[in-house]
């Protein structure tokens, strides 16, 4: 049996102007190939023009359970947003 | 197809009672569960072999249909099948790509499919005999897939319904095409009428089976809508799909081949003839017409293809080699 | 006529090469092939309908880009030897594809100034998928070229196969002496070009060929057209003046 070929994440710009997005991932022994098969496999209908591969081991994600002291803590700093301060109607739009 | 998912999905796990509870509190907040997330290891297992026997299905779904690829009778013909036979290669592998976050790689899966452990819808294993099934299976087979995916779209597991929503995108075309060829087979000379009657008359009940059993008889379909895996018995999508399909079939003058068929006014649905379980059975535990030719094709296309991915590891490796080398 | 002919032999390339494209699908070596291989397909088929859709036009009498396509025989097509060539392998299949893209890519270059317009937009279409077919199959020759023994003999045994039905690119064929389509014979070098440079990465040498195969353009075919032809033409033919 051959050895597993390499998994690879696929991220694709769909026009200039906003940021590349996972859209899936593929399988190539090297980054070239793996950009030709992202090409082949997520671009059939005019889904972008720009493309990243990165290998899905080189990937470091945080960890579920430490989902609450990563992201619950900023909760409550409402001050960090707009809506925070009054401001009165009069002024207009700030 | 992805009804019969769950045949032999072993669900049972072991986790304490408040494991379970807090899980089954987050799927019914709605909430998606992410590969990373703990899960009971009897959703995980469940899911791997649901997604896996889906893929398993889209990519064993190329060879019926591929088999006329090389016949389509014009060249528009040609290129929409080809471009379809490829669509459902890409949601195999999109839904691979999917039981991959779970643990298990797509060799491992392929491997299984290969040996007979699992398992693919029961609908590839009926031949293809004339060119009017190319039209059909896109009218009767994808339409029923898409009865089955559509709600799949909003599955508890974030990566199956991320690349279920990717190929219901993709499918719309799908079922349009096929109805264009039946349709155009029905208005066409008598010998092209008889050819689409004929291969409606082959794959209404095939058709069918794929929702699966019975809701009476299937094992699993409790576990599984509970998690969200599933979120419509098999029956009920069914019925929607026969509601559906009747007034088409109509509308191309086509008969449907169960002279029970009829309007039940009360329930606001059609009732249909017996299904005959006994077949779907049989070909659900691999002795359809095509059963052993379709895990063939499969298996020679892997086996071929070994020194061409062995060529492709073999030259990767040589190529970073050289990269060190040249830093 | 003369350009008429011309195009059905570009037609004829396109489809018969992207025909046996086709006979992958399903079957590729790696699921992501399943997806390329087509994608290529797709791009010859295409550009064979409008040049078949051309030649009707050109022709005058009524004919469709299928009645070109599925009602001539193996005497009657006019495609190059390379391009019906049997699959074999994928090291033959990605070779005949560098092959053809290699001709083709600079072939449509020198066609986008061409002053029949229909020529100049096929060109305009089709100089970007060849240059993505030269790009995928080279790729894939220089990995097997320089990958395990296995592949690396894989990769040689089929430029001693196809390398003989090279020489038949460049004959000019009937388009000789029309000036709205490029000189065949004057590609050769960039063609060579292209070849050594993947060849070079993938340890391949380009053989000198004594015996070159040829005969496609006047219809003296290798059995295996008629074959593809009677396989593809099959249901068309069984229902004569029927609509799909």
């Amino acid at each position: 049996m051959s050895g597993e070929v390499p998994l690879w994440e696929v991220f694709i710009r769909p026009r200039n102007g906003l940021s590349h997005k996972h859209v899936g991932s593929i399988h190539a022994a090297d980054e070239v190939m793996a950009l030709q098969a992202a090409r082949d496999v997520y671009t059939r209908r005019g889904e972008g023009n720009s493309i990243w591969v990165v290998p899905s081991a080189a990937i470091t994600a945080s960890d579920p359970d430490q989902a609450a002291e990563n992201f619950e803590p900023t909760g409550e700093k409402i001050y960090r947003h707009p809506t925070f301060y009054d401001i009165p109607d009069e002024v207009g739009h700030m | 197809m992805y009804s019969q998912g769950l045949i032999g999905a072993d669900a049972r796990t072991d986790e304490t009672p408040e494991f379970l509870e807090a899980f089954q509190n987050r799927i019914d907040a709605e909430e998606k569960i992410e590969p990373n997330d703990a899960m009971p290891e009897g959703y995980r297992r469940t899911l791997v072999r649901q997604i896996g026997q889906h893929a398993h299905s889209e990519i064993v779904g190329m060879l019926p249909e591929g088999n006329w690829i090389t016949r389509a009778p014009s060249l528009r013909r040609k290129a929409a099948l080809l471009a379809k036979v490829q669509d459902e290669g890409g949601h195999g592998l999109y839904l691979y790509a999917a039981a991959e976050t779970l643990g298990v790689s797509r060799e491992e899966m392929t491997e299984e499919l290969l040996d007979g452990r699992a398992k693919y819808s029961s609908i590839f294993n009926y031949p293809t005999l004339s060119w009017a099934d190319i039209g059909t299976i896109g009218w009767l087979v994808d339409g029923a897939a898409i009865m089955n995916q559509i709600p799949l779209c909003r599955c508890s597991y974030g990566p199956y319904a991320r690349a279920m929503i990717r190929v219901c995108k993709e499918e719309s075309f799908h079922q349009r095409q096929g109805y264009e060829i039946v349709m155009t087979l029905a208005q066409g000379t008598p010998d092209q009428k008889a050819m689409a009657q004929d291969s409606l008359n082959r794959w209404w009940w095939p058709s069918l089976m794929m929702f699966g059993p019975h809701d009476g008889d299937s094992v699993h379909g409790d576990q599984s809508m509970a998690w969200k895996i599933k979120r419509f018995s098999n029956d009920e999508l069914r019925q929607k799909f026969i509601d559906a399909t009747v007034p088409q079939a109509e509308y191309l003058g086509l008969t449907i081949p169960d002279p029970d068929l009829k309007w039940n006014e009360e329930k606001g649905g059609y009732d249909h003839g017996p299904i005959d379980w006994d077949e779907f059975w049989r070909v659900v535990k691999g002795h359809g017409p095509m059963a052993r030719d379709r895990i063939k094709a499969r298996k020679k296309a892997w086996d071929d293809g070994a020194w061409v991915r062995e060529a492709a590891l073999a030259h990767a490796e040589k190529r970073k080699a050289r990269k060190l080398v040249a830093e | 006529m003369a350009l008429f002919d011309a195009v059905l032999e570009l037609a004829d390339d396109h489809l018969v090469l992207g025909h046996r494209l086709s006979e992958w699908c399903g079957h590729a070596p790696m699921l992501e092939e399943d997806l390329a291989l087509p994608n290529m397909a797709l791009d010859l088929i295409g550009t064979a309908r409008t040049l078949y859709d051309y030649a009707a036009q050109l022709e005058g009498e009524g004919r469709s880009e299928d009645d070109m396509a599925y009602l001539r025989g193996e005497r009657e097509y006019r495609n190059l030897l390379l391009c019906e060539r049997p699959n074999e392998d994928f090291a033959h299949t990605v070779l005949r594809q560098l092959y053809f893209a290699a001709f083709m890519k600079p072939y449509w270059e020198a066609a986008l100034s061409s002053s029949d317009e229909v020529i100049a937009g096929v060109a305009g279409k089709a100089v970007k998928e060849m240059a993505y077919h030269i790009r995928h199959a080279g790729e894939w020759v220089i990995r097997l070229g320089d990958g395990t023994d296995e592949s690396a003999r894989r990769m040689k045994d089929a430029v001693e196969a196809l390398h003989i039905y090279t020489g038949e690119l460049f004959e000019e064929g009937a388009a000789e002496g029309i000036d709205a389509l490029p000189s065949r014979a004057a590609i050769q070098p960039a063609w060579e070009a292209t070849i050594d440079e993947i060849f070079g990465h993938a340890l391949l040498s380009r053989p000198v060929v004594q015996y070159p195969q040829t005969g496609g353009r006047v219809g003296k075919h290798g059995e295996g057209l008629g074959h593809l032809l009677a396989e593809m033409q099959s249901v068309y033919r069984a229902h004569p003046g029927a609509t799909w």
